[in-house]
């Protein structure tokens, strides 16, 4: 008003600045509601990037199933797509023989780091070990496949003399290592949210420390330990660089680790960087694989879910 | 006979705690085991890299003898598909995470948005590569350039933006938020100028830990072509790049053992990064870490 007051020849008067007030509400209103539905159209990406999956791998592989028989495709045992031979099944055979080596790995090591870091360590401990922990899960997979090649085969030859340069064990094994933190982090917070009073209860029974944790801690948080393991196997199910790198690319129905074997997630790769034309059936039996490990991983993350909503203990 | 019961009693006692003990030792073990494999693999890469590594290497492009080779294209091409994945995933992330936290009713369709985050966080990232291909290099007629892996990237950590963003959003207290809506302000105005400053660092946070994932990531680049050998910088959106992993992938596939040195320099590199990375959301962390 003091502007309009000084600037002698523009003098507004008190109506036009109501019009010129009026004005610049609407316009203030017009993008209080144009934003909400800009802010809709962002959150529905994520929606519409689920449908653009399900949508390719469910297009591409009706162009593959119409090549290979379904039932071909799943009850094969030979998978040797540049020669025509596409069953599935040592591609799956290999995925669930690194997912095990690589549970038999974690599982233990995760569940008795978490057991360590809840219950048995101080906070000053817990603050250093937990996070440098968590750097095991944001090394690059291409670090650990490097890793698993050049350093963990070697060992493991030197006291099985006959495993080769790429097997299912070391690139299990270093997935193992990958997937730790989260068992030992996820299963750290279950225990965590038991309550201190259960704890003192068994104290005052006579309990010793590893009573407490495996008869009252374990079973009370056992929702959040299952839920922590079943990610951590879709993360080893959906594994690529490591053992795209250490476990060779050998379509074996088998279930020996010293032998190389391929996985569905290392077939998409070789097939994605070898002479794939666009339209092939090779091309396509990509989407069908990519099909396959999506179904897969998308129950265990049901499941993950379904076992943490439904079992959630409320305290 | 009350004295033999003490006495049973006692060693039992003594049993018990001592079985206590060993496994609190074995489980102090297990720990460290994970430790153990991070030191060696941090050692690893530095002995086998360290002697490759100089300025040649930083500034080369590749080249068909391990001495000559060198990460030039690759840390200039990751370092550009990260800016397109940064702006890419932020503003859909944060713009996501706006409208669930403050817009969204609590009805079946918000669920449903939230339940498929959660789903897209736990699918595989070479699906994704497979999405990219489809959608970015062929439908799209992108090809194999930069802005179709750039796009492929953001859809992969848009979840983790979300949800990163998410927290930050619901850790403003109400309290500023009512002071705003008190002296006048309208929602978007309250949002736009309280809560979002107020959130940011944890936003920011947020994005660079899942930035530093996507710069590490490696199957969905190969899917949607990322070239493993070039000789120019790219130039534009819609030219050919490659990604530091790519190389140091093709590296770790070459069968003479030199590669493997370069490989390791190029993880070194790699490494160094991320840490950076890292360091700069601690940082962040610690500078805004205060009460509201």
């Amino acid at each position: 008003m003091d502007k309009s007051l000084q600037s002698g020849g523009n003098r507004l008067n008190v109506q036009q600045m109501i019009e010129q007030r009026k004005q610049k509400t609407s316009f203030g209103e017009r993008i209080e509601k144009i934003i909400p539905w800009f802010l809709l159209l962002c959150a529905v990406v994520s929606v519409l990037t689920t449908v653009g999956i399900l949508f390719t791998l469910l297009r591409e592989s009706v162009g593959f199933f119409s090549d290979v028989s379904l039932v071909d495709f799943y009850t094969g045992t030979s998978w040797s797509p540049w020669s025509g031979e596409y069953g599935v099944a040592p591609l799956i055979g290999g995925t669930l023989l690194i997912t095990l080596i690589a549970t038999v790995v974690a599982v233990p090591l995760g569940l008795m780091s978490a057991i360590f870091l809840s219950e048995y360590a101080n906070d000053k401990a817990r603050r250093v070990i937990k996070p440098v922990l968590e750097v095991l899960a944001g090394i690059p997979t291409v670090v650990y496949g490097y890793f698993a090649l050049t350093f963990v085969t070697p060992m493991f030859q030197s006291f099985i003399p006959d495993l080769g340069i790429f097997n299912a064990l070391s690139g299990g094994f270093v997935v193992g290592i990958m997937i730790i933190p989260m068992v030992a982090s996820l299963s750290e917070d279950a225990m965590n949210s038991v309550p201190n009073a259960l704890r003192e209860g068994a104290y005052g029974l006579g309990a010793t420390k590893l009573e407490v944790v495996f008869k009252v801690v374990l079973p009370a948080a056992f929702s959040g330990i299952v839920a922590s393991i079943v990610l951590a196997i879709s993360r080893a199910i959906g594994e690529t660089m490591i053992v795209t790198i250490a476990a060779g690319a050998t379509p074996n129905l088998t279930m020996d680790p010293t032998q190389s074997i391929q996985t569905m997630t290392a077939f998409i790769v070789q097939a994605a960087t070898g002479d794939t034309t666009f339209g092939s059936t090779i091309y396509y039996s990509l989407y069908a694989v990519g099909m396959t490990l999506f179904v897969f991983t998308l129950i265990m993350n049901l499941i993950a879910q379904y076992i943490s909503r439904r079992f959630r203990e409320e305290y | 006979m009350l004295g033999q019961n003490e006495q049973g009693i006692k060693k039992r006692m003594e049993g018990r705690v001592l079985i206590n003990k060993i496994m609190m030792v074995l489980f102090f073990l297990a720990t460290t085991v994970g430790l153990v494999f991070l030191a060696l693999l941090f050692y690893r890469v530095l002995t086998q890299g360290i002697g490759y590594l100089s300025w040649d290497f930083i500034s080369s492009f590749p080249a068909p003898y391990p001495e000559d080779a060198g990460i030039w294209a690759g840390l200039i091409g990751s370092i550009l598909l990260m800016v397109i994945v940064a702006i890419v995933s932020v503003i859909i992330g944060v713009a996501s995470a706006i409208y669930l936290e403050e817009y969204a009713s609590q009805n079946k369709f918000t669920d449903f948005i939230r339940v498929n985050i959660q789903n897209l966080a736990g699918v595989p990232s070479i699906v994704f590569g497979l999405l990219g291909l489809t959608f970015f290099v062929y439908m799209f007629n992108y090809g194999y350039t930069l802005i179709a892996g750039g796009l492929t990237m953001a859809l992969l950590i848009l979840p983790v933006i979300v949800v990163a963003s998410q927290e930050a959003l619901r850790s403003v207290p109400s309290e500023i938020q009512e002071a705003s809506y008190g002296m006048g302000a309208s929602k978007w105005q309250t949002i736009a100028r309280v809560i979002l400053p107020a959130a940011l660092p944890g936003i920011l946070t947020g994005t660079i830990i899942a930035l530093s994932r996507a710069i590490g990531e490696t199957a969905p680049l190969i899917i949607v072509g990322a070239a493993t050998a070039i000789f120019t910088l790219p130039d534009s959106l819609l030219a050919k790049y490659t990604v530091m992993p790519i190389q140091i992938y093709n590296w770790t596939g070459r069968p003479q053992e030199e590669w493997q040195f370069v490989a390791g320099a190029g993880i070194i590199v790699l490494l160094a990064i991320l840490l950076l990375m890292n360091s700069i959301a601690v940082l962040i962390r610690n500078k805004f870490q205060r009460r509201l």
